[in-house]
Order: C-alpha cells, then structure tokens, then sequence
C-alpha cells in the first residue's frame, strides 16, 4: 500500500493518457485519391448536365416579353416633357401597342423595368425610416435623420414615408387592352394586389395603429413625399385597405433592387374572365400610360416585361447554360485527370521514394 | 508616499534613477530610511484592482492591431464615411480585448500570489538589539539580519560575520546561475570578529558606500568604514538574494540592496522577446495586405469619383448630394468608407487566433505522455507558448554535450588485464548479450567497503579477483594508487570520493568495488585496504598528468619497501613507453583497445614498473633540481618524467563508459536523416568530444571524412578550413555566394547552401574556433562547417557558444535550436530561435531561460518530428486557410463597387460582417489548427524526412501567400458574378421580387459560407468528432443565427438593427437559390481538388507518399523503428579521452587540501567539467585559485 501511494506520489506530474491529450484522438482520413476523385468529377458531370438539360426545358418553357416605352412612339412627348421639371404637375398619357405571337398559359406578370437606376447606393439605401413604415407613431412624427434631407419639408413638417426611397417610387401607371380580331378592345384586367412578400405586406410594413381615427387622421400632420402627386393614404382610390405605408406598389418599390437594371412586380393578370381564363390570347395589345417617372436625368429606359414563371422562377437563361458549360467542363477535367491518372498514378510508380 | 504611489502601479522608480553612490549606515534606520532606498518587497505583479483596467486597456490599444481597429472605429463614427455600423468593429474588438484582459488578468493574479508568498517569508532582524522575526517585506537596507543553513538570503548581503572558521559561508546559487556547487564567501575580518554576539552586532555602526544598484552578478564595488578606517569590499563579502545558505549554521549579514534593487531582480524580466518567421512573414504580408488594402481602395476611389461625375451627378434628382457634391470629395471619403468595408482582410481575430493555436499547441507538449521522464517525475514543458510553429522548421540544432547527450556519469565497464577482456556477458550458448538493467548483477556484498549503486555484470572477473591472480591484483592496485582523488568519510561511516574527473572516479570506484578500496591520503602516503587487508603505501612522487603527455604515474613504495611506478595514460602514449617483453600482449591488448573505441568507449592503458631504490634516488634529486627550476620548469619536469616513464610493463586497460542518456543515438540518427545539422559545442578536450561524437552516432565511421581543425595560428586554421571545404567540393569558390533578401536589404547577407559530394563532419578545437570566429575568418569557418553533416566545437566558452549560434543565424538564413542543461549553455539558448533546456538536472537556470524543457534528450525528436512538424503544419494550414476565407469575403465588395455606383455599398449583412470571423467560420478552423495530422506519430517518425518542408518553408511562404490571394481573386469572381448573373434579370417561382439587394445579399453570403467550408473539409486530413461537430455545428449555427435574426420577433423588438425581416423565408425556399449556390460552390472548389489531385499523381511530395503508404497499411500497423545496433568498427582509432585538467598532482603531495576542517561537505571539487569553471568569477576553494591561474583551460 505505502509503495503504492509512494508510486503514485512520485508519478504526481504524468500527464494523462487520454485521446485528447495524446492526440490520438479518433478520426477519419480521407484524401484525395483516384478511387474517390475520378468518380466524384463523372458524377458531377452527369449531375450538371441533367440539371442543365432539365432547367434548359423548363426556362424555355416561359414566355417573357420585354417593351421599351421610355421615348417610343406616342411616349415621346412624354419624354420630352418630363424633360423639364417646372411642368412635373402635368399629366401625360401616351399609347404603345405590342403583339403577343401564339397564346400565353398560366399566370401572366406584369412588370415594370427600370434601366441604370441606382437603387443600391449607399446613401439611397440608408436613406428610408423602417420604424416610420412599421407604423411608429414617433418615428411618424420625427423621422430619422437617414431620411434626410427627405425628412421635413420646406415647412418642417415631417414627410411620410420619408426618405429617397420613397421619395422617388415609381409612379408610371399602366392600362393593358387587348384588341380583338374584331377590332373591339377588352381592359386586361389585372390584380394589383398580393403582389409583395407576405412578410412585407405584414409584418414589416405596417400603418400607425388607430382604433376610429381614419388613415388621413392619423398622417394628419404629416406632409407627402415631394415627388408625390398623392398622399400616402390615397395612394389606391379603389381599395381603402390598399393604402398607408400597407400599399402594394410601396411596399414593392420599397425592397430596394440589388442591381440598377431591375424590374419589379405591377399586377398579375387576374384570370376570373373570359377570355383570359386560361391566360393571355395571342394578338395586339396596347398599354396606356400614364407617363410621370423622369429618367432622362440619369439617362435610365423604362419598360413593360410580360412574363411567366414556372418553379424555377422567371425566364433566366444563364443557369441552365451554365450547367451544360460547367458539366462540359467537369467532364473534359475529369477525362483529363483520368488520362494523368492512368498514364502516371495508377502504376504508384510517383509514390516510390 | 512612496509605498502608495507604488501601490496604485505608478511608482515609475524615482527614487532611484539619479542614485550615483549608495550610502548606508548599519542599524540605523532613521538615518537610511531619510534616502528612500527600496526596502525588500518586490513587486513584480503589474496591476491592481484599481489600474487593471485603465492600465491593460492602455498597453492594448499599443498594439499595433489594436490600435488599427481603433482606427477603423473611429472612421466608422464620421457618418459621411460610415459604410458600417458600428458594431461590427466594436464586437470583435470588445472580444479579443476581454480575452487578452482577462489572460494578463490571470497572469497578474499569479503575479500577485507569488509576490504575497516572497513577500510574507520570516527571517530573523535584529532591531533594537533583539533578533525578531519579520516578513521579508519589512526588512530595511541598513539591518542586520541573521541566516541558517539552508535558508533563502533575504536581499543583497554584506556579509559580517559567521559561524565558520575563518568567517567562511558557502552557499548555493543556483537559482542565480544554475550551478548546484558550493560558492564560498568570505567576511572582513574585522567584522567577522564581531560573531554572533547580538551586543556587538547591535552596536556595530560601520558605514557603507557603494555602487548603485545594477545587474552585474559577478562584480561589486564599495568600501565599509568602520571606527575611522575604510575597508574595501568586494564581490567576495556579498551574499546575493537568490542564493542558499549551506552548511554554514548561522550567519551575519547587513542589507545592501533590498527588493527590487537585488542583483536577482535587477537581473530578471530582461529576456529577449522572439518571434517565429511566421511571425515576421506575417507581419510581412500584413503590411502587403494593407498595402494591396489601398491600392482597393484607390481604385474604389477613383471608380467613385468618375461615377459622381458622370453618373451620380444626374441621380441627384433622387438622391440629393449633400455636402460633398463635389465628385473628388466624394472619392476621398469613399476611400475610407471602403477602409471601413475591405478591413478585413486584415481581421483582428487574426492575431487572436494564432496565440490561441500556439498555446493550444503547447498544451499538447505539455500534456505528452512520451515526453514525460517517469524516473524524475518530469513532463515536457513549452515554457514559451508563441513558437512552437518554428519546432518544424529547424535546420541547425546547437547541443551541449556533458548532461544533455551524455548523463555525466562514468561507469567502469570493460577492462583487459593480461591479455583477457572483461565486463561482457555471455549466455549458454556463448552468444553475447545485450546488457539490460535486468541483467544480473555482479554481488559484492563479500566486500563490506563496496559502493552498492556499482554496477558489473561479469562474474568472472570477481572470482579471479578472488583467486588472487598477481596481475588483477596489480590491475586494480594500481587503479587504487595511481590518481589524484581525495577520499571523504562521511558522518555514517560511508566512504565518498570526490574526483576532480569523472573517469577517474569510476576507476577508483571500481578498484574500490573489486577489494582496493583506496581509504585515506595524506601528502606522504596512501591507505589502501586491500582485499580486506590494511595497507599502506608511501606516496614518493606524483608524474602529474597534462594534455601532452597524457598520463599520470605515481611513485609509490609498497609495504615490504620495493618501489614501484604505476601509470596509466592514452594508450598510444604508454605503447611508446613499454618494455620489449610486452609485445605480445601488447597485440592482445590493442585489439581490446579498438574494440572498447569501437563501442565508444573510454579507454585507458595501465602499465606499472618495479624502480630501482638508487636509480630512484638519483632520479629524485634530478627532480627537485628541475622542479625548482626558475625558466623552462615544465620542460625540464617533462623531461624529467620522461626518463623514467620507460620500460614499462603493461598491465592491461580499462574502458569507462560516458554513460549516455536513453536514445540519443537513435534520436541523432533520426534528425541526421530529417536533414537536420547537429553542432555539438562543448567545454570538453577535443579527444572526448570525438569520443562522445563517435558513441553517440554524430560521428559515423561511413562518413568520407572527419575533418579535425587544430591549429596554433589564424593562417593554419584558415588553410585547413579552405582545404577541408575544397575536398567537401572541389568546385566552391573562393567567395561564397550570397543570396539577397529581405525587404529593401534590411535583413543581411544569406549565404547560399553548397553542395558536397559525400557526409563529412569536422572537429574543431578551441584555440582554432577562436580564431575562426574572428571577423576575417567566419565566413570562411561558417561556410565548411555548413558543409559538414557534423560539427564538434571543442573547449568552447559560454560567450564563443552563443557566438557560433549568432553567427549562423546572422549569415543562413534558416531555424536554429540550442539544447543544453547547464549555466554556460544559457547564452546560446537565449541566443537560437529556440532554446531547450534538459530538465531535472543539476541547476535550473537553462531550463528557466529556454523556450521549451524535458528531462531526457532524445525527446527532442519528439519534439520536433511530432510536435514541430505538427505545429508547422496546423499554422501554415490555419494561415491559408484564414487568409483565403478573408480574402474570398472581402474580394465580393471589391466587385460589387462596380455595380452599386462604388458607393460602399457592402454585399452581405451587417450582421453577418460581424459574426462571418467570429462565429460563423472561428471554430471548424480552429478544430483545423488543433488536430490536424498529416500522418500520425509513428508514420513520422518512420519518415523522418516528413521533416524537411518545414525547414524549406514550403507550406507557408511569398509564394503560396500569392497563390492564395489569386485563388481568392477567382473564388470571389464566381461568388460575386455567378449569384449576380443568376438573380439579376429572375423571379420567384410566384412573380414576385427576389432580384432585391437583401436576397441577393443572402444569396451570395450562404454562398460565400458553404464554399469556405467546403475548403475547409478539403483542408482538413484528420477529421474528429470535432472536426465534424464544429463544421457541422458551424453551418447549422449560420442557419440558425440567420433565420433568428430575420425573424418577426428580432425585427419588432429591434426594429432597426435587424432590417432583412423575412428575407430568408421567402428567398430560401426557392430552388432557384440552391441551385445558385450548388453551382458557384462548385466552380469554387473543384478545381481546387483537380489541381490537388493532378500534383499527387504527378509531383507527389513526400507528404502524399508517406500518406499514400499509410493508406496502403491502414489494416497493418507501420512497422516499428528498427532497434538501433551498435556498429562494430573495424578501423583502429584510439579511445583514449581522459577528462583531466591537470594541476592537481602538486595539490596532492603539498597538503594543501589536507588542512581545512574535517566537516562533511558536497561538491569539494566542481564538478563541471567545462570551462565555465574557470571563467565563472566565482571564487570556489582556494584550489581553484590555483587551477585559475595555472590551468591551460582558463583561455
């Protein structure tokens, strides 16, 4: 017993003999050898081309249509006089016509585009209140100073939404009319609702809460952005739910774009009526417009898209063609390496010292 | 005043800094108290609880990183720059601050705790005429304090009196200098006078003036004045707090210095600070970095001003300029502005992480259960935790030979009397066996003076020394005679001897064992008790021994009064010297000889003479005339000596074994064959030096040559230099190349490597290394030696120590390591890159001044083979790693700039800036730089040349730092344009938006993030649970983070913070998204396994094949090292490496040593066999002042 304790005292300092302390702790060691690389580069290939292959179908599957109104025909006049920001009061209106080749199934989009327009600088970014557009009553009344100088107006008064972002939304409006073979015209008609994320339309975007006030009482005392023809609370005659900081088209505008040329959602074609039940007929339409967005100051082009999506989202041809490229590649890689593989590894002739 | 100052931490040490003369006046408090010199308490802790904070943040914010971070801080608060909030610089900041606080927290604690233990130890004062006990703390310069044996010297001393005779204390200093032999000290007499009489002690008023405090161990200057007469003082009269009090019962002593003006803490703290070359590569590519940071940077700038121009300056209706509508401005503060987003390519964490891989690494060495010295109870310690990625990297190692190759023990193991070779044991069958601890023992116990602890394994050399053979019998007297040991007889009756030379005492030792016990001396006669028998010898004369003759006889006159001459010496030496009748055993002998030298062996030849009464006569009278001689007294001794050292007959001759420690072949064989370059540098004779360089394996008999260097004059060291190195390689010039580097020609010369056409070594002496470390001459010297596989410095100092080690790390440009046990081995650890200290020896001052210490030397290969080339690897690895996934992430914002107007618009999150270093990737890289192995222990130490990327810097270099940055520039490509190309012109799957910036931002951050971990698993080669756990962990955890901080219930609650509400739910659920990120992870990494691949099957580095192998044999476990035998060599080479310094012969016959008190007492001669012994200044005996002045070892 004594040697035993005197054992143990004299091997006080030993070091523990535990996995962890010794290093030698369990493990898998895989490296990269012919029987693990080779087949991993073919599988990828084949992967990479089906995928390919399988969203090459499927993109072609959409029908996209891409018009650009900024200066054409009619919308010239237009142009020209948004040229010119004194009469940035008038109303223009201004006609293009299209023609959709064969029948458009399924859900039809809307879109409106924007050419070079910087929604992603830092300072236009920043520049917005997301407490304001929550619906804080403070922040209504005394909007942060990243809104500036789209905080008060010339009166000091706040503004509402405040900001550049809303300062600048898109304001164009479209009417969509197909003309039939015999020459009478039926309005497209189209949902300009349920056009946002749900999480936007309700959770971020919210308006100030009042139990009996109505929406112009409760932004009483607030004054509209300066580019708005309208206030916040008219923005949708049609539909008093559709209106405040919980509007669409605001709510749309507002999920500001990664790149300047970006198109953004105006309404879906609502397929309750003849003869758009089973989506757009094929023949000629025309747009109206109401023509108020200026971009000749930043030398930016407007556009209407028609589009329709399939799982794989909108009509996007880079994907599936990157897939076939990049299969292509892996597949010439992975000959290549098999060739180098059977030439010089197989033999282990390189793994002799 | 003082002391509060002090205890706030703001004593800045004003009392001292104009000190030019100390004034003290014994037992007078008021009068010495009136200078404000310090009293004893040290304080060697930096904080307390009040200035810990103020204080650490203070010495933080100097750092370099620190205050860079601060910087970026600081530009984020100007809202024109701010491209980023706050946070994400105040969080990892605020972090890698609190860990650093709370480390040197931790520290300081330990600080503090042993300061309280010092600080609170008693010893007795004499105030107010009574000794009282008082803590150390309150001691004040001025008192008088008294010591006992074995006690702590409280502070600086002067000494004043003692109990020993002739006011002698001897003390131990090896917490000073690490040697554990008595130092003797000596007071005035005219205060040793005093005693112990506390009367006189009290009223004792002798003022001292002396020097101001400084570190100089070995010198003082002062002068004590007492009753009108001024005494001086010296080194000699001053005990030094560090120092142990022994075998002195009590002591007297006045405090000169206290506390923190000792020479000890004067002497502390000062330890140079290294770095790896990781470091300064790191440093290096940092600069770059932030070089390449601004080049970004300025390209941003300018994008941005041309676009304000051109562009920004028609978005103005929208966007409104405030004031800076001027493009230019507008450039300048998107400069900063991209600062603040591109940081992190130089991350703090960082800096945070390598000290924690280091002391993680460090742990590891401690924790090693095959570094740890069972028989002394000692682990490996990594004393240094900030450099154990160098361990991989060494290419020069600098070992000390006594304690560190060898245990500086000498056994008796073989001998050759009259023709028969003894010590060798046979079994049955007659085959030799390998002698184990477990072989059987040789019993003495017949033998009632024998040693217990000697060990012998041949029987049949004691059952002819009981036969009573006349030649054994005269073997062994002779080795009881023929010497110049002094015998002890401790208290118990126990017999002790005390050797000036190891290989001496093992002969005496061994006589002693085998029944000549030699028993006492005087200067006319020597006690022997043979085989039981008490005889005695009359001791006429000591032949001394000296490197030149290389011998020793004494002339002694038996009991029955014939006269004989015993002599022992290098075998060479005596055969010179036999009569003509030996030569046939002479033969016999000769071949024993070559088979001890063959084994590594210390051999020495025995011959004895019977001297004719009146030749004698004669002889004697023709002796005292030489050795009175005024000129020319060593020439005429020797040729003295010489005539009567003839005609000798030869008795036979012994082998000492210089016990080496466990391994050390083996291991010197092993880092030989990791290309690593061995120096021995030892204090020994160029003979031992060679001998050990032979046992030891550094020497091989299969090397083309062994040059050996000893010459007399700088020409002939020069010529033999050149002519060794033009035969190492005909085609070396005269002029070494050299090879330019570092920046702006900062760094100095690099000599390039030569090649050679074979192994070669060189020995060189010291007289020759002297001259070949002179400034004209070490250029010529470094570049042979470098050459050579081997090189063995001989009879080197301390300083010449440190000296070689500076001068190949000055002109190579490689990795050196110092290994050593002793004091004189502490300049050249200090002075490598990485200094080892064995542990567990005598002293500890190389261990306390190394970097890494273990008990034995052959964990060396250990530590390096494993614990290097591990730690080597996991660094390299952790940096490319780190600086790809910086580089990767930062490198998005670069091309994003070009699309967002250059407006510092970043890619990704805030948050995710924030937490992408810190949490997202911080762990399964750390996992990485943990446990990573290449190949496990056992594969290599199978392959020691797994070693040699290390030494070459091939995983971690210029050249794979810009590899990394261009595989960076194209993983950020497809990350950046892959995601940009598939979501720019896209939608959901139900029309609405996913081209939006916060999509986006999502898409190519989880991008970003699944891609560095993917690199990270190809990285990885030795994946654990942790491993898994933590890359696993760490994804989950990014999706998890993510979802949270998108969620409903973050944005309500901290509405602006948390601004991407819902981004994740409606972007992720798009296969669109996946797809993308399948897509670019795979552009990102496969080329990266193709090209990993491909250079396996065509250029498989010795990594792949030793990988490939262990593959192969993953079923088999890879065979073990095969067991190391020794050679046999055939050639003759001579064994003789007697380690004597001569001088001790005239001691023996004076009786000089005889006169001092009988008292038992350690360590009479020093030990050491090194030169140190007389530089050190020491004062030891009075017999090394005679050694001082006469020895030919005090150069």
């Amino acid at each position: 017993m004594a040697m035993l304790q005197r054992g143990l005292k004299t091997l006080a300092r030993r070091p523990d003999n535990s996995a962890f302390k010794q290093q030698r702790l369990p493990a898998w060691t895989p490296s990269l050898t012919a029987h693990t690389v080779l087949p991993i580069f073919f599988c990828l290939s084949l992967v990479c081309m089906l995928l390919g292959v399988w969203l090459l179908i499927t993109v072609q599957q959409t029908y996209q249509l891409k018009m650009d109104y900024t200066d054409t025909n009619s919308c010239s006049k237009c142009f020209d006089l948004r040229k010119n920001s004194s009469k940035a009061q008038e109303i223009c209106h201004c006609t293009v016509s299209l023609t959709i080749p064969e029948d458009v199934m399924g859900d039809v989009f809307f879109y409106y585009g924007l050419i070079n327009f910087h929604q992603n600088l830092r300072r236009y970014m920043t520049s917005r209140d997301i407490a304001q557009t929550l619906g804080r009553k403070r922040s209504l009344k005394s909007p942060s100073s990243y809104c500036a100088p789209f905080n008060y107006d010339e009166n000091k008064v706040p503004i509402a939404p405040c900001g550049a972002v809303a300062n600048s939304m898109f304001n164009d409006s479209f009417t969509v009319n197909y003309h039939l073979r015999d020459g009478s015209t039926v309005p497209v008609p189209l949902y300009r609702k349920g056009i946002t994320w749900y999480t936007d339309k309700n959770v971020k975007f919210r308006n100030p809460k009042s139990s009996n006030e109505t929406l112009a009482q409760i932004f009483n005392g607030t004054s509209r952005p300066l580019f708005w023809q309208k206030p916040v609370y008219e923005l949708d005659p049609s539909d008093p739910n559709n209106n405040g900081f919980i509007n669409d088209d605001l709510i749309v505008w507002m999920r500001e774009a990664a790149f300047p040329n970006f198109k953004k959602l105006y309404g879906i074609l609502n397929r309750s009526e003849r003869p758009f039940t089973s989506g757009l007929p094929a023949g000629n339409y025309s747009i109206d417009i109401t023509y108020n967005f200026p971009v000749q100051y930043f030398r930016g082009r407007k556009e209407v898209v028609i589009s329709t999506v399939t799982w794989f989202g909108g009509q996007n041809h880079f994907l599936p063609i990157a897939y076939l490229v990049t299969a292509g590649l892996i597949f010439v890689t992975a000959a290549a390496l098999t060739a180098v593989y059977l030439k010089v590894g197989k033999n282990g002739k390189n793994m002799e010292e | 005043m003082g002391s509060l100052l002090s205890s706030f931490g703001l004593n800045c040490g004003k009392e001292e800094v104009n000190e030019e003369e100390r004034h003290i006046r014994a037992n007078d408090r008021a009068f010495n108290l009136s200078r404000h010199y310090a009293n004893n308490a040290i304080k060697t802790s930096k904080y307390n609880i009040f200035t810990f904070l103020p204080l650490n943040l203070f010495e933080q914010l100097q750092r370099l990183a620190n205050a860079y971070f601060i910087f970026l801080l600081i530009l984020q608060l100007i809202p024109q720059i701010s491209s980023l909030s706050w946070f994400t610089t105040v969080v990892p900041l605020v972090l890698v601050l609190s860990i650093t606080a709370a480390k040197d927290g931790t520290d300081d604690y330990n600080r503090h705790k042993s300061d309280k233990q010092v600080n609170n130890r008693e010893v007795e004062v004499l105030i107010d005429g009574q000794l009282k006990k008082e803590k150390w703390m309150n001691v004040q310069v001025g008192d008088i304090i008294k010591l006992e044996t074995d006690e702590f010297v409280t502070a600086d001393l002067l000494l004043l009196s003692s109990s020993e005779p002739l006011n002698l204390v001897y003390v131990e200093t090896a917490e000073l200098d690490g040697e554990t032999n008595l130092k003797v000290k000596q007071a005035l007499t005219v205060t040793g006078e005093i005693g112990d009489s506390i009367e006189n002690l009290a009223a004792f008023d002798g003022e001292v003036h002396c020097e101001p405090p400084n570190n100089h161990l070995d010198k003082f200057k002062g002068t004590l004045t007492l009753n009108g007469e001024v005494h001086s003082l010296d080194n000699d009269k001053i005990l030094l707090r560090g120092c142990t009090l022994r075998n002195t019962e009590w002591c007297f002593g006045m405090v000169i210095f206290g506390g923190p003006d000792t020479k000890l803490m004067q002497n502390s703290g000062k330890t140079k600070f290294k770095r790896t070359s990781v470091d300064h590569l790191m440093n290096l590519l940092v600069l770059c970095i932030i070089g390449m940071l601004a080049l970004l940077c300025t390209v941003l700038a300018i994008g941005n001003t041309i676009w304000e121009t051109t562009e920004g300056s028609s978005f103005t209706v929208f966007l409104p300029s405030t004031d800076s509508s001027d493009p230019v401005l507008s450039g300048f503060l998107t400069f900063w502005s991209y600062v603040i987003i591109l940081n992190t390519v130089v991350p703090i964490s960082l800096y945070v992480s390598v000290e924690m891989i280091r002391l993680g690494n460090s742990f590891y060495i401690n924790w090693d259960r095959k570094m740890y010295y069972p028989r002394k109870d000692t682990p490996a310690q990594a004393r240094t935790t900030t450099l154990n990625e160098e361990l991989g990297q060494i290419k020069y190692i600098f070992s000390d030979k006594t304690g560190t190759l060898t245990q500086n023990i000498m056994t008796f193991n073989r001998c050759s009397i009259n023709g028969k070779s003894y010590g060798e044991v046979f079994d049955f069958s007659g085959q030799r066996m390998e002698i184990t601890e477990k072989t059987e023992k040789v019993d003495f116990s017949w033998n009632p003076l024998a040693d217990p602890k000697f060990a012998f394994h041949d029987h049949s050399l004691v059952e002819t020394v009981k036969l009573g053979t006349p030649e054994v019998h005269a073997f062994f007297r002779l080795l009881a005679l023929c010497h110049t040991v002094m015998p002890e007889e401790k208290k118990d009756g126990q017999l002790a001897y005390q050797a000036q030379s190891p290989d001496e005492g093992a002969l005496v030792l061994a006589a002693r064992n085998f029944g000549f016990v030699f028993r006492e001396r005087t200067p006319e006669s020597i006690s022997v008790v043979e085989m039981g028998e008490h005889t005695t010898y009359e001791l006429l004369a000591v032949l001394d021994f000296n490197n030149v003759r290389k011998r020793m006889s004494v002339i002694v006159r038996n009991p029955e009064g014939k006269l004989y001459l015993y002599c022992k010496g290098a075998d060479t030496i005596i055969y010179e010297r036999l009569h003509p009748s030996c030569t046939k055993l002479m033969e016999v002998t000769s071949e024993h000889l070559s088979e001890y030298a063959g084994e590594g062996l210390r051999t020495l030849a025995l011959a004895y003479k019977e001297i004719d009464e009146g030749y004698f006569e004669e002889w004697r009278h023709r002796h005292y005339v030489a050795s009175t001689a005024m000129d020319n007294r060593e020439e005429q001794l020797d040729a003295v000596y010489e005539e009567i050292e003839k005609d000798l007959q030869l008795l036979g001759a012994t082998a000492v074994e210089d016990k080496l420690q466990d391994g050390v072949p083996q291991t010197i064989e092993q880092l030989a064959k990791a290309d690593i370059k061995i120096w021995v540098l030892t204090g020994d004779k160029q003979e031992t030096a060679e001998n050990i360089g032979y046992s030891c394996n550094l020497l091989r008999e299969e090397m083309a040559e062994v040059f050996i260097v000893a010459s007399n004059s700088p020409e002939e060291v020069r010529e033999e230099l050149r002519n060794a190195r033009k035969k190492m390689n005909p085609r070396s010039g005269d002029e070494p190349t050299f090879i330019k580097s570092g920046i702006l020609g900062k760094r100095s010369q690099v000599m390039q490597e030569e090649e050679t056409d074979g192994e070669y070594a060189m020995v060189i002496n010291g007289h020759s290394l002297a001259f070949a470390l002179q400034k004209d001459m070490e250029m010529e010297f470094l570049r042979t030696a470098c050459m050579c596989q081997t090189v063995i410095c001989c009879r080197v100092t301390p300083l010449q120590k440190a000296q070689v080690v500076e001068l190949v790390k000055k002109h190579k440009k490689v990795v050196t390591l110092a290994i050593g046990d002793g004091a004189n081995d502490v300049s050249m650890i200090k002075a490598a890159h990485i200094g080892v200290g064995i542990s567990g020896q005598e002293g500890m001052q190389a261990v306390l001044s190394s970097d890494f210490s273990f008990a034995q030397f052959r964990y060396l290969q250990r530590l390096l083979l494993v614990h290097g080339r591990w730690s080597y690897l996991r660094m390299c690895k952790f940096l490319r790693y780190f600086f790809y996934k910086n580089f990767t992430f930062t490198f998005v914002h670069f091309w994003y700039g070009f699309f967002c107007g250059f407006s510092a618009q970043t890619v990704y999150d805030q948050w995710f800036i924030t937490l992408y270093n810190l949490v997202y990737t911080a762990l399964p890289v750390l996992a990485l730089a943990l446990f990573d192995q290449d190949v496990n222990d056992r594969w290599s130490f199978q392959y020691p040349q797994l070693y040699s990327p290390g030494q070459l810097n091939m995983y971690f270099n210029k050249k794979v730092f810009l590899r990394i940055l261009l595989q960076s520039c194209y993983c950020s490509l497809i990350l950046f344009f892959i995601p940009y190309a598939c979501v720019h012109d896209t939608v959901r799957d139900d029309g609405k938006d996913i081209a939006d910036y916060q999509s986006f931002a999502l898409l190519a951050q989880t991008s970003l993030l699944i891609t560095v971990n993917i690199q990270m698993a190809l990285d990885t080669y030795y994946w654990t649970a942790v491993n898994h756990f933590f890359l696993w962990g760490s994804m989950s955890v990014y999706f998890a983070v993510t979802f949270t901080m998108y969620s409903n219930g973050m944005f309500l609650i901290f509405t602006s913070s948390f601004p991407f509400i819902g981004t994740a739910r409606n972007s992720l659920n798009q296969p669109n998204m996946w797809l993308t990120m399948f897509l670019s992870t795979m552009l990102c990494t496969l080329p990266v396994v193709a090209y990993r691949f491909l250079f396996i099957q065509l250029y498989p580095t010795i990594n792949d094949k030793v990988r490939h192998k262990a593959r192969q044999a993953k079923a088999a476990p890879p065979p073990t090292p095969r067991r190391f035998t020794r050679r046999r060599i055939s050639t003759r080479r001579s064994g003789y490496a007697f380690s004597h310094a001569r001088g001790y012969g005239d001691l023996v016959t004076s009786g000089r040593f005889l006169l001092r008190p009988k008292r038992t007492r350690p360590a009479l001669f020093p030990v050491v066999d090194s030169p140190v012994t007389s530089t050190t200044p020491q004062t030891y005996r009075t017999i090394t002042e005679e050694d001082e002045s006469r020895s030919p070892t005090s150069e």
